[in-house]
């Protein structure tokens, strides 16, 4: 007999119809499955009862072991234990040499860009790594509903990139797990505590975990989500109030920092037990067995744990106000600040928080559950169990898009933090008259010059039919979808010759560099904007001697004696060798008038000369109107 | 005509009907669709209709319709798990056959 639960009124499924789905919050760390179950959503255990599955997998020559049982044996065998799968996956081998050195696997550098890793089941990638993972959650669903999942809802950082996104939705497919969408982790809180079916307003999501630290902005207008801006630190968490309580413990102990490995974990695991005491106490007893033997005693209050962490908390204070800044608002416009990740549960998190939005934030829902809770919710709509429910959730794209010019200027097409889904277009032309091909490079960053940003690929438009230089209309769109993923489309608008790219390159971005990336920008701006007119300046003297160039070549004899030919070569030597030196656009933009002025006399007898072909075969009194005494 | 649950299954509904935050009860019912024949019906209930019996069994109102009252007559609510998977079960004496999955049943 089928076991059933309760519909909401109106909505009890025909037999065989029930549409089943799941939410999954694939973390870092821990990954949690989560389902609607007669109208509640809650996050599903497994047998043993334990909800949080350890997001580690070890492969073994004739075993794949994924959660608890894999994370006790990864300090026993490193090699064959995967447990950082969501930091490479998505990523290239190049983009690992930043984070490879702290990961003790073995990379393979295949022909290919995805990384591989060495285990003894043979190479493995990210992917696969993260499919594991996906179809142990995946089955506990399946076992916990009763039925086959008609698709899932996967929540991704939200300052994942087109490549970290589609590597994600890649792991699913080979988990056997159809994903509806991919969902913003802060976009899937704020749905947990049914933000969206409160007043319009703005929310903040602040989240804390173990080793990193995101806040979002995010508006509900009329019903949908959308998110305004984020930011936050990948090397900010729980970890660090372990690490500054533990260093405390040590000093107070009489222990040097650099002490056994042994002993500096023993340290760390009880200066964890002491902070989370201090959520319920004033003042907790701590003991440590000290190396030489014999054991030191001492007591840690909340206020000395504050004390410890305020300058922690006062880092991610920080951001909220640079990521409100972002967004346009202050903080008393925020209507309700969620809190997510387990670090949350500090007391003084909470304190600090509620100081800089003035109101206490929500806190009711499990913080370590609450993403994947929302990733269920969303889910249920996203099966069909909620009709007339229509729940669109916009998310943002974290860094600005757009295409290389001429003389390796970045020109944005879509800004950073603009709602997505979007699609934006934007004319370009040829640069040489009877150019016939245009090279379309797609790049990502907020710096002026290409070379500063990061590219993500590259296409040519073929056939563009013989035009002067100029005259051609090329229309770039830029189109990014509901999961984030980039299209771009180079049409010539006279011909319509079109050529495109599908952006899902097999590497991305860590947020580390994507918070470099943002930062680098601010710090360079100045900078940047010289070296912006610079490159414009000497392209436009590129362009001045192309023009004259091709001029002389048709006509430069014909009109010009020898000395007047020498003035004319002469300028345009001068302005080139300028334009290769000159670092200062003001030098190059007075050359490039230098030049017009030199050259003006041959620009009016090419006007003449022009005239008068056009008038050949004309009689005077058509052209009644001009006056030129040249023509008569 | 009496419709029961189990202690389980009205602990299960109270704490429900708790967390969603309204509702008077649960509706069980009847019909007709499903491989064989009939298919039960278990949803929350925000208001009566005019042809609703109500029974009221361990501090929960189980709200049926006449015309599915005549299939259910005798029927035992419980909630109950096999393996991960819980849920509602109707233990109905009036079922004469049903689908393999015990979705749908005949009388």
């Amino acid at each position: 007999m089928a076991l059933l639960q309760i519909a909401e009124p109106g909505q009890s499924a025909a037999p065989h119809q029930h549409r089943l789905a799941a939410g999954i919050d694939l973390g870092t760390t821990n990954s949690l499955v989560a389902t609607v179950r007669s109208t509640q959503a809650e996050t599903l255990p497994d047998m043993e009862g334990r909800h949080i599955l350890p997001s580690v997998v070890r492969y073994s020559s004739d075993n794949v072991e994924v959660g608890e049982a894999a994370r006790l044996a990864a300090p026993s065998d490193p090699l064959n234990t995967i447990s950082s799968a969501k930091r490479l996956i998505g990523r290239a081998i190049g983009d690992l040499k930043s984070i490879g050195d702290e990961l003790p696997y073995e990379f393979i550098s295949a022909d290919s860009a995805v990384p591989r890793i060495r285990t003894v089941a043979g190479d493995v990638t990210p992917i696969e790594v993260s499919a594991e993972i996906l179809k142990v959650l995946g089955q506990r669903a399946v076992d916990s509903l009763g039925g086959e999942l008609s698709g899932v809802v996967i929540t991704v950082p939200a300052y994942f990139d087109d490549a970290q996104r589609q590597a994600t939705k890649d792991a699913a497919r080979l988990a056997g797990l159809h994903v509806f969408r991919l969902l913003n982790e802060p976009t899937a809180a704020a749905v947990a505590y049914g933000l969206d079916r409160g007043a319009d307003g703005v929310h903040a999501i602040y989240d804390l975990g173990g080793g990193t630290f995101d806040v979002s902005i995010l508006r509900l207008n009329k019903g949908v989500f959308e998110v305004m801006a984020t930011g936050g630190d990948s090397s900010l968490g729980g970890d660090d109030f372990d690490d500054a309580v533990a260093a405390w413990l040590l000093e107070q102990a009489g222990l040097s920092a650099d002490v056994d490995r042994g002993t500096l974990r023993h340290v760390l695991d009880r200066a964890r037990a002491a902070k989370e005491a201090l959520a319920g106490s004033e003042t907790v007893e701590v003991e440590i067995d000290l190396p030489q033997g014999g054991s030191w005693h001492g007591s840690l209050s909340r206020e000395q744990l504050d004390s410890l962490i305020d300058l922690l908390i006062r880092k991610t204070i920080n951001t909220c106000r640079r990521v409100l800044r972002d967004a346009g608002v202050s903080a008393d416009e925020i209507e309700d600040v969620v809190m997510v990740g387990g670090s949350t549960r500090n007391l003084r998190v909470r304190e600090k928080v509620a100081e800089l939005f003035g109101r206490e934030p929500l806190v009711d829902i499990d913080p370590d559950r609450v993403v994947a809770i929302g990733a269920a919710i969303q889910a249920d709509v996203l099966a069909g169990n909620k009709p007339g429910d229509e729940m669109l959730l916009l998310d943002v794209n974290p860094l600005s898009l757009g295409v290389e010019t001429m003389g390796g200027l970045t020109e944005k097409i879509i800004p950073r933090n603009t709602t997505i889904p979007v699609a934006r277009a934007q004319e370009f032309t040829t640069f040489k008259d009877g150019q016939s091909a245009m090279a379309i490079h797609v790049v990502q960053g907020e710096r002026e010059l290409v070379a500063d940003c990061r590219s993500l690929a590259r296409f040519e438009l073929r056939g563009i039919p013989p035009m002067v230089a100029g005259a051609a209309r090329i229309r770039v769109t830029f189109a990014v979808d509901a999961d984030g993923l980039l299209q771009v489309e180079a049409r010539e608008q006279t011909s319509g010759v079109s050529a495109s790219v599908e952006v899902k390159p097999s590497y991305g971005l860590t947020d580390d560099e994507v918070m470099d990336m943002l930062q680098a920008s601010i710090d360079h701006a100045q900078g940047d904007m010289v070296a912006r007119r610079l490159v414009e300046e000497t392209v436009e003297a590129r362009r001045v001697i192309e023009a004259l160039t091709a001029a002389l070549a048709t006509d430069g004899d014909e009109l010009l004696s020898t000395e007047e030919r020498k003035v004319v070569d002469d300028a345009l030597g001068n302005l080139a060798a300028i334009a290769d030196q000159s670092k200062d656009p003001k030098i190059v933009e007075a050359a490039i008038k230098q030049l017009e002025k030199d050259c003006e006399f041959y620009v009016e007898r090419r006007m003449n000369s022009g005239i008068r072909k056009a008038m050949a075969g004309h009689r005077v009194d058509e052209f009644a109107s001009q006056e030129d005494p040249e023509a008569k | 005509m009496a419709i029961t649950l189990t202690e389980a299954a009205a602990s299960r509904v109270r704490n429900f009907l708790e967390s969603r935050g309204q509702g008077v009860g649960v509706r069980l019912g009847v019909k007709t669709s499903g491989c064989s024949g009939l298919a039960y019906v278990l949803e929350f209930v925000d208001e009566l209709e005019d042809d609703d019996e109500v029974f009221e069994n361990r501090g929960v109102k189980v709200i049926i319709d006449r015309k599915s009252l005549a299939y259910l007559d005798g029927t035992e609510l419980d909630y109950g798990k096999e393996g991960l998977n819980e849920g509602f079960k109707f233990n109905n004496p009036n079922v004469k056959d049903e689908c393999g999955c015990g979705e749908s049943f005949k009388v």
